[in-house]
């Protein structure tokens, strides 16, 4: 099963013959992703890493059938991409472009509204499900299968969580960077609520850092729902300062409810695993299962 | 990008917005300058000297004068350009003032009550939505408000598509019980500011106080303007605004070379590729036992180039006791910082002189290792986050 992508996923690219559209649409086709086509406006009709270009996300769908696009398109058209991806009725968009306007995300979220495909980023890492398909720009080769899922506005920092986990004996389900924006297509929870419904994944990894309550929102969820996996937290961000952007533009603290004490101290009260230091992440996953085994 | 009070004042102004006449000055001459100019059109001999600085609380710190004649505009201006004002909102040694606005007093007595509000205009994440926030309570501090009296705060949320409703704007002015003779230049005024954060790109216009002339004018007496950072290419007219006499030179620097750099009061530098790692590396460092001494994201596009300007960034700073290096390379390749680090011992005269502790994790990590055991450049070289932490402490404490 796994969540959002797998090896029959029909992705397409946006923006697909820039430098980095190039660079990791090879890398993808390297990892085994079914790559269908690519986009690049005025560039139609023609072939790119021998795939086929279009001027349109409606005529790749068409041609290709595909159902899933990533987008590597400039910040300062991305929006407009992305609501594109969605009048032509794709599935799943994945933005991976970092630095699009605030206001622009606005809209984009409006539109999406009445539309039915999910967003996922921007300013993220994508999304991989293990040995399947990489939609992102991950190092695949750290993501081994397995049965924890990962969710995170963060991207080295899920690789940092993967390689823990697996050098624990555990793997990795499907990994998703859902973004560090302040407004952000898919959030935490209902990543998390995919995990639950999901047979493969047997434990969920959320990390999180200051700013923005989507973290909180999350385990409030989790706490009122009937399904029960184990999910382990970290929160970055317990050394930044007030009133800083620490990189992401949404890590940053406006008000009391969005330091990481708050969301550590919320995050434990609904039953989540929260573990104080990075280096932690992989042993507790490990020490969560093995405890669930021996119990079951 | 933070602005200054003048230059959030002249945005506003040329959106439609009144704001109080006021011109800035450099020096005490040119504040006496100023405020004759100021005179000649408002025919009144009170001026407020405003201490221009990014951070609130001036008034507080001392930065904020009433001056009562001429002589009075040159003996302020000559105490407010060129000292630290300490405010609420600055760090503790303060901030150095360069330039004074002197403007126009809108105090002035007359037929009706002068009275203070609350207004600002910013962006609600968790409800993806810019909402209006007023109080009928202005002037003062409104963390203070917030505090006291939550309910004296409201909120308005307005629709990103449609904007802000006529009788959204009715709804706030009866709300913040405005007498009825100003009540259609408020509607205009409300309407005119979200236009202006719409247009400008904003992510934040706070107004405080808004004020209600004796003569029944509203208008805007101080005012914040945050812009956001991402729609600046779309304004290279306020782009140019951007004053880097208010930001650290380090992080000046650090921008210009590409890096995501921002300084701490401590002395564990630290060199980390994403911004999540580089927040839980910091929290690392202070689990060791230790602090961080920066935030710094080197970036997916790093090359060797960069990281040697990190380095050398970080070691500017005499306090700094030791450098943790941590590294998870993806797209990013361990040689390539590898590479960067072996430059900047070679670039800095008489070497790294503090410890230096290196992780280089994932990609080409195996080559990284053998340049930098090549180069017998002196690091601690850790696998895992664990074993970080753990030469952390060993070296430090």
């Amino acid at each position: 099963m796994s969540i959002l992508v797998n090896k029959n996923s029909r992705v397409i690219v946006q923006g697909f013959t820039g430098k980095e559209g190039t660079f990791h649409s090879q890398q993808m086709i390297n990892y085994g992703t079914l790559l269908v086509g690519g986009i690049t406006p005025g560039k139609g009709g023609n072939k790119h890493l021998n795939l086929p270009i279009f001027d349109t996300v409606e005529q790749a769908i068409k041609a290709t059938r595909a159902n899933v696009s990533i987008l590597f398109v400039p910040p300062a058209f991305a929006a407009d991409a992305i609501m594109e991806a969605a009048y032509a009725e794709i599935d799943l968009i994945i933005c991976i472009t970092e630095g699009i306007p605030i206001s622009d995300m606005l809209k984009v979220k409006q539109y999406l509204k009445h539309r039915n495909s999910r967003l996922i980023g921007p300013n993220c890492p994508g999304v991989i499900t293990s040995e399947e398909s990489k939609v992102g720009i991950m190092p695949g080769f750290v993501f081994k299968r397995g049965g924890v899922g990962i969710v995170s506005k963060s991207g080295t920092l899920t690789y940092e969580a993967a390689y823990q986990i697996v050098k624990s004996g555990y793997g990795i389900s499907t990994a998703i960077g859902i973004g560090g924006d302040p407004i952000i297509g898919t959030n935490m929870q209902e990543v998390i609520s995919l995990f639950m419904e999901d047979s493969e994944t047997d434990a969920i990894v959320m990390i999180g850092e200051i700013g923005g309550q989507i973290e909180t929102q999350a385990a409030q969820w989790v706490k009122e729902s009937l399904n029960k996996k184990p999910i382990i937290g970290f929160i970055a961000g317990k050394t930044a300062p007030k009133g800083r952007t620490m990189g992401h533009a949404g890590a940053i603290v406006g008000d009391k409810n969005e330091t990481a004490e708050i969301k550590i101290d919320i995050l434990r009260d609904c039953g989540i695993n929260v573990v104080e230091s990075p280096a932690e992440i992989g042993v507790t996953v490990a020490k969560v299962l093995s405890y669930r085994r021996n119990k079951i | 990008m933070n602005l200054h009070e003048y230059q959030g004042k002249n945005i506003l102004h040329s959106f439609g917005i009144k704001v109080p006449l006021g011109k800035v000055a450099r020096t005490p001459y040119e504040a006496i300058t100023m405020a004759k100019k100021i005179t000649k059109t408002t025919g009144s001999n009170i001026w407020i000297v405003k201490a221009q600085i990014h951070a609130g609380g001036r008034g507080k710190g001392g930065g904020i004068k009433m001056a009562k004649s001429l002589k009075e505009v040159y003996e302020i201006s000559s105490k407010i350009i060129g000292m630290r004002l300490i405010t609420p909102q600055t760090p503790k040694e303060g901030k150095l003032v360069h330039r004074v606005m002197i403007g126009q007093d809108v105090y002035y007595k007359g037929k009706s009550e002068i009275k203070e509000y609350y207004i600002s205009i910013l962006i609600d994440r968790n409800k993806e939505k810019n909402i209006i926030m007023y109080s009928q309570e202005g002037g003062v501090d409104i963390e203070q408000i917030a505090k006291e009296s939550q309910e004296q705060i409201l909120i308005e949320e307005i629709d990103p598509y449609f904007g802000i409703f006529d009788f959204q704007a009715k709804k706030i002015a009866f709300n913040m019980k405005l007498p009825t003779q100003v009540f259609k230049e408020f509607i205009i005024f409300i309407k005119t500011l979200y236009k202006a954060y719409v247009a400008s790109d904003a992510s934040m216009i706070e107004i405080n106080p808004l004020l209600k002339t004796s003569d029944n004018k509203i208008i805007a007496v101080d005012t914040k303007v945050v812009i956001d950072d991402n729609a600046l290419y779309r304004h290279p007219d306020y782009a140019a605004l951007r004053d880097i006499d208010e930001e650290d030179p380090y992080e000046v620097e650090a921008a210009k070379a590409g890096l995501n750099f921002v300084k701490l009061d401590s002395n564990v530098g630290c060199i980390v590729n994403g911004a999540g790692l580089a927040m839980a590396t910091m929290d690392l460092i202070k689990l060791s036992g230790v602090s961080p001494a920066n935030f710094l994201d080197v970036g997916g596009t790093v090359d060797a180039h960069r990281v040697e300007k990190a380095v050398c960034i970080l070691l500017k700073d005499k306090t700094i006791s030791a450098i943790f290096i941590n590294i998870f390379g993806g797209i990013v390749r361990c040689d390539t910082i590898a590479q960067g680090i072996i430059a900047a011992n070679q670039i800095i005269e008489g070497g790294i002189h503090v410890p230096l502790i290196v992780r280089l994790q994932g990609t080409n990590a195996k080559e990284a290792k053998k340049m930098i055991d090549q180069s017998r450049l002196c690091v601690h070289y850790v696998v895992t986050l664990k074993e970080a932490a753990a030469k952390i402490k060993e070296i430090l404490i």
